[in-house]
Formats: structure tokens, C-alpha cells, sequence
């Protein structure tokens, strides 16, 4: 096993492990309890998403995926405040 | 994949252990996110992902880019930026609007509310 | 009022955008465009500019802040692993009283203590300046309070007032 087939190995492994990491944030978004645990659940689902297209990059050796990265987090971080923020002063008792 | 055979082995093992580093502690974030029994406990889950998970990928990622020089690291310095800034206000403000909402819901948790008096923000309600 | 209120942060917005499209003139003109409004931008956002006193300080607490957020991680990650030593961790809120009053510095604070692992900056009171932490592994309160005041705060203190 040559070091370059590892490396392709362990990026692979990397990619399921962070879609596993997806879905274990989106079962918190799912499960709540309450509103708070979704929001947090969901913000963590938009950082697993961003690595796993930074690592889904460096398996294609292809750049674009960057910028995807670099829009998913600012919309994550845009997402996560308008959320918060509703959750302080909305309507929010469940 | 022709970039990566253009690696030289010992960086190839390098990035292999910088991007396994990040992967496992972002899954053992969210593992904890889904174990942990309180929101204020979870509120902690995510900051293994996005204090050393995020920046062992993005390390990772700078390292072969570096090797295999098509391209300037801008990118990543910049998601690292924009994560260390990003994460702890999100928290911050989601730790923040949990403690209100308990708070209006009268069941405050333990030693939250100042020994002596009632607080500004709950003389507004 | 002048075209560059915040002349270091027009120049880094005019940089980043240029290493991030490409440079051609065309992009160059609309770099310092963008510059300059992000530094109206910001200006508009913030009354009182950024003064450091020490600023030869930030290397050594950023080392220290890397240093620490590696730790954490990994006492966080064991933690999660062996269910909170077997259900016998404990965590809870602690309030830390604060010296630091400067806005920027109190915001660095911020970053600091939620990044790392383990802490999560809950609340700021301005009233009697105390900061609401919560604490992922709470061992003794007073040690808390110890760790903040003299590993952070005393360094932003010396580096900010």
C-alpha cells in the first residue's frame, strides 16, 4: 500500500465519517427537545457540510469546492444568528 | 487523482494524519451533541469540530495545496478566520437566548442569577 | 471625515478580495471600491477605534489560547468518550467578576473562552461587570475564576488598558 493510496483511503474514510457526523447533527435538529437544540443542531450540521466539501476538494484536487465552502459558512453563520436572535425575543414559549 | 500522486509519501502521510485528526474530533462533537443530556452541556459538543476539527482538514488542506502549488492557501485561511469568528457568537447568542427563554419560563438554572438582586433584564419583562 | 477612516482594514478587505477573484485592473478598481466602503461600513458600526497598548503581547496569547484550546479538546473528547468519567462529571454556570471593561477586549474574551472547549461564555452583565460562564467539567468554582482572571484576562488587561 503506497502512501498516495492511503492518503486516497483515509480522505474517502474522512468523507463518510463527516456524513456521519451530518446526520448525527440533523438526528439533535430532529430530536430537539426544545427550539434552542435544533438551531444548534442545524449549526452544526452547516460546519459538518463545509468540511466535507473542503475534504471532498482535496479528494478532486478541484477548487470550486472552496467557494461552496466559503458560502456555506457564512450562510451558516447568517442562518444560526437570525435563529438565535428569534429565539430571544419572538414568540418563543413552546 | 493525479494531484495526490504528485505528493511526495511523507507529506501524503502527513496530510492523512492532519485530516483524520480533524474528521475524528468533528464526529466526536456530534456524538456528544446527540449523548449529552442538557442543552448547556451540548452547547460544548460543537466547539471540538470547530476549534481543532475544522482546523486539522483546513491544515490538511494547506498542506497539499502548498505541495501541489496550483493555487494560493487564501481560501482556507479565510474559512479559518471565519470559523474561529463566527462559532463562539453563534454560541454565544444561542447560549444567551436559552437562558432567557428559561428565564421567562421561570425555572432559571442554578446560580445564573446574581446572589443579591434581580437583574435589569428581568425587571423589563 | 476622511476617505479612509480605517485605513489597515481598507487594505486588507482591497487584498483579500483581490487574492480571491484574480488580479486584472478591472477587479483592482472594484477592490479598493469594496475597501473603501467596508471601511465606511465599519466605521459607521463603531464609535471609538482599537488602541493597543502592548501589542507585542498578542503573540503570546495567542500561542497561549492555541495551547489551551488543544488541551481542552482533548480533555472534552475523553470526557464525551468515557461518559463524563462514568457519570460523575458535573457541570454548571459560574459567575466570574471582572476587571476588563474595554468593549473590544471584553469581545476577544469572548472568543477566547467559547472557542475553547469546555467553557462557553453565557452572559455579561455591564451592571457590575460580572461574566456568566458555563462550564462543561466544573471541578471547583474558585479554580475558574483563577484560571480566567490570571491566563487571559490579565494579558488583554495589559494589552488593552
Amino acid at each position: 500500500m503506497t502512501a498516495t493510496t492511503f492518503l486516497a483511503f483515509v480522505l474517502t474514510a474522512s468523507q463518510v465519517l463527516l456524513a456521519i457526523s451530518l446526520v448525527l447533527a440533523a438526528l439533535r435538529g430532529l430530536r430537539g427537545p426544545r427550539a434552542q437544540d435544533r438551531v444548534l443542531g442545524l449549526d452544526t450540521m452547516y460546519v459538518c457540510a463545509m468540511l466535507l466539501m473542503i475534504v471532498t476538494g482535496m479528494r478532486e484536487g478541484s477548487a470550486y469546492f472552496f467557494e461552496a465552502a466559503l458560502v456555506a459558512s457564512a450562510l451558516g453563520f447568517v442562518a444560526t444568528m437570525a435563529m438565535a436572535k428569534f429565539l430571544m425575543r419572538g414568540e418563543v414559549i413552546e | 487523482m493525479s494531484h495526490l500522486e504528485q505528493l511526495p509519501p511523507a507529506v501524503a502521510i502527513l496530510i492523512a494524519a492532519l485530516v483524520t485528526l480533524g474528521t475524528v474530533l468533528v464526529l466526536l462533537g456530534t456524538v456528544g451533541l446527540v449523548r449529552l443530556g442538557s442543552f448547556y452541556e451540548r452547547l460544548h459538543a460543537p466547539t471540538l469540530g470547530t476549534s481543532w476539527g475544522a482546523a486539522g482538514i483546513l491544515l490538511g488542506s494547506i498542506v497539499m495545496y502548498s505541495t501541489v502549488g496550483d493555487r494560493l492557501i487564501i481560501h482556507e485561511l479565510f474559512i479559518a478566520l471565519m470559523v474561529t469568528v463566527t462559532t463562539p457568537v453563534t454560541l454565544m447568542v444561542l447560549g444567551r437566548a436559552a437562558l432567557h427563554r428559561d428565564r421567562a419560563e421561570g425555572r432559571p438554572p442554578p446560580n445564573t442569577s446574581p446572589p443579591d438582586a434581580v437583574s435589569p433584564e428581568d425587571q423589563a419583562e | 471625515m476622511t476617505l479612509f477612516p480605517h485605513p489597515l482594514l481598507t487594505v486588507i478587505i482591497a487584498v483579500l478580495f483581490l487574492v480571491l477573484t484574480g488580479l486584472s485592473a478591472g477587479q483592482f478598481v472594484l477592490a479598493i471600491a469594496v475597501g473603501i466602503a467596508g471601511g465606511f461600513g465599519y466605521s459607521r458600526l463603531t464609535p471609538d477605534r482599537v488602541r493597543l497598548r502592548r501589542p507585542d503581547l498578542i503573540g503570546l496569547l495567542f500561542g497561549r489560547v492555541v495551547l489551551d484550546i488543544i488541551r481542552s479538546n482533548y480533555a472534552v473528547a475523553r470526557l464525551i468518550l468515557s461518559e463524563g468519567r462514568d457519570g460523575r462529571r458535573r457541570s454548571g454556570f459560574v459567575r466570574i467578576p471582572l476587571d476588563l471593561t474595554e468593549p473590544n477586549a471584553l469581545a476577544i474574551l469572548a472568543i477566547i473562552v467559547t472557542s475553547t472547549p469546555g467553557t462557553a461564555w453565557v452572559e455579561h452583565d455591564p451592571a457590575d461587570n460580572h461574566l456568566l460562564l458555563h462550564v462543561f467539567d466544573l471541578l471547583e468554582d474558585d479554580d475558574w475564576i483563577h484560571i480566567i482572571k490570571s491566563r487571559y484576562e490579565a494579558l488583554l488587561l495589559e494589552i488593552f488598558q
